[in-house]
């Protein structure tokens, strides 16, 4: 690698090939560490999922898996666009990096607005609030009667919408973390500070948004398609 | 120089495409009841897709063999945590629910 291509080069790596896979391998190695951060919500889903299946079939049923399938596709859409903003840093293509950056935000947006929908749906009502009834926050207004539990015990459905609550909050407070950083890369770009050499804030920012993706693949069917049949 | 691998924009496409079936394939094998095997078949489309964006849009398909083996750590002691704490969960009968 030679010395003459622009980029910002510590002096302790030797090239910038060395310092990129540095960099590189310490986001992998957080996200490792956030596989087990999510696992221990995973590990206690699967526990408890065994044991009352279903109350866990119920609270499922109760979910617009309609709204989880078209989130789905948003955001496997946000990772597709991610990926060919990495791409048109690694190829170049300053304005291209900006706007496929912007609309993976955009898409990341509409993620969260649909999931501000189905949040407000279940909470609202806890306050006596909004068109739905039917609170279905985990506590003492837990409203059971909104759901059709076929006699499953309402305390085990409380255990099922605390996970649901637990697992896709901590998943779009990932989201919600990833966007400021999504459009501080966005502005880079389009200052020319990427280029085909140097671009890794692009790339450690893209395998970011693409693990949290991955959290929302598993998600989906664990939390909405529960019992279908 | 290392070479710098870059990947065809028409392969993240057809991976964008290929997951976009198979979220539609999750959903459709939902519906149906294939009685103990409906978990296990939504965990293996999930697997798949999961391993898709891995590879290709996380490009540790072109990444060095350090990578891979930070992943595969990352999943072994997933799987540690689940396998371990359920097996414990299966074995000792616990915890006694009482009914309601």
């Amino acid at each position: 690698m030679s010395e003459a291509h622009a980029g910002p080069l510590a002096h302790h790596f030797r090239d910038l090939d060395q310092q990129k896979e540095a960099a590189s391998l310490g986001m992998w190695v957080f996200i490792a560490q956030e596989i087990l951060f999510f696992g221990g919500l995973f590990a206690t889903y699967a526990i408890y999922r065994h044991l009352y299946y279903d109350a866990f079939s119920a609270g499922s049923h109760h979910l617009s898996w309609k709204l989880g399938f078209y989130n789905t596709l948003v955001l496997i859409g946000s990772s597709f666009t991610m990926a060919m903003g990495v791409h048109s840093a690694a190829t170049g293509r300053r304005r291209a990096i900006t706007g496929w950056i912007l609309a993976t935000v955009l898409l990341g947006g509409v993620f969260l607005g649909v999931k501000y929908f189905e949040y407000s749906e279940k909470i609202a009502p806890c306050f006596g609030e909004g068109p739905h009834a039917g609170c279905l926050v985990p506590g003492a207004r837990f409203d059971a009667g909104a759901l059709h539990l076929d006699g499953a015990p309402a305390r085990e459905v409380q255990i099922y919408y605390s996970l649901y609550f637990a697992m896709t909050g901590l998943h779009a407070l990932h989201m919600i973390i990833g966007i400021p950083i999504l459009l501080f890369i966005a502005r880079n770009g389009w200052t020319g500070r990427y280029t085909p050499a140097w671009h890794t804030p692009v790339e450690l920012v893209g395998l970011y948004w693409h693990f949290v993706d991955i959290i929302w693949i598993f998600l989906f069917p664990l939390l909405y398609l529960i019992g279908h049949r | 120089m290392s070479e710098h691998h870059v990947v065809s924009w028409k392969v993240y496409l057809g991976i964008f495409l290929i997951l976009c079936v198979l979220t539609v394939a999750t959903v459709g094998a939902a519906g149906r009841d294939f009685g103990a095997f409906n978990t296990a078949i939504a965990l293996a489309i999930a697997v798949t897709k999961a391993t898709l964006v891995v590879l290709f849009f996380m490009h540790v398909k072109y990444s060095p063999r350090l990578t891979t083996l930070v992943v595969s750590a990352g999943i072994a002691f997933l799987l540690l945590l689940i396998i371990f704490t359920g097996s414990d969960y299966i074995s000792r009968g616990w915890p006694i629910t009482p009914a309601g």
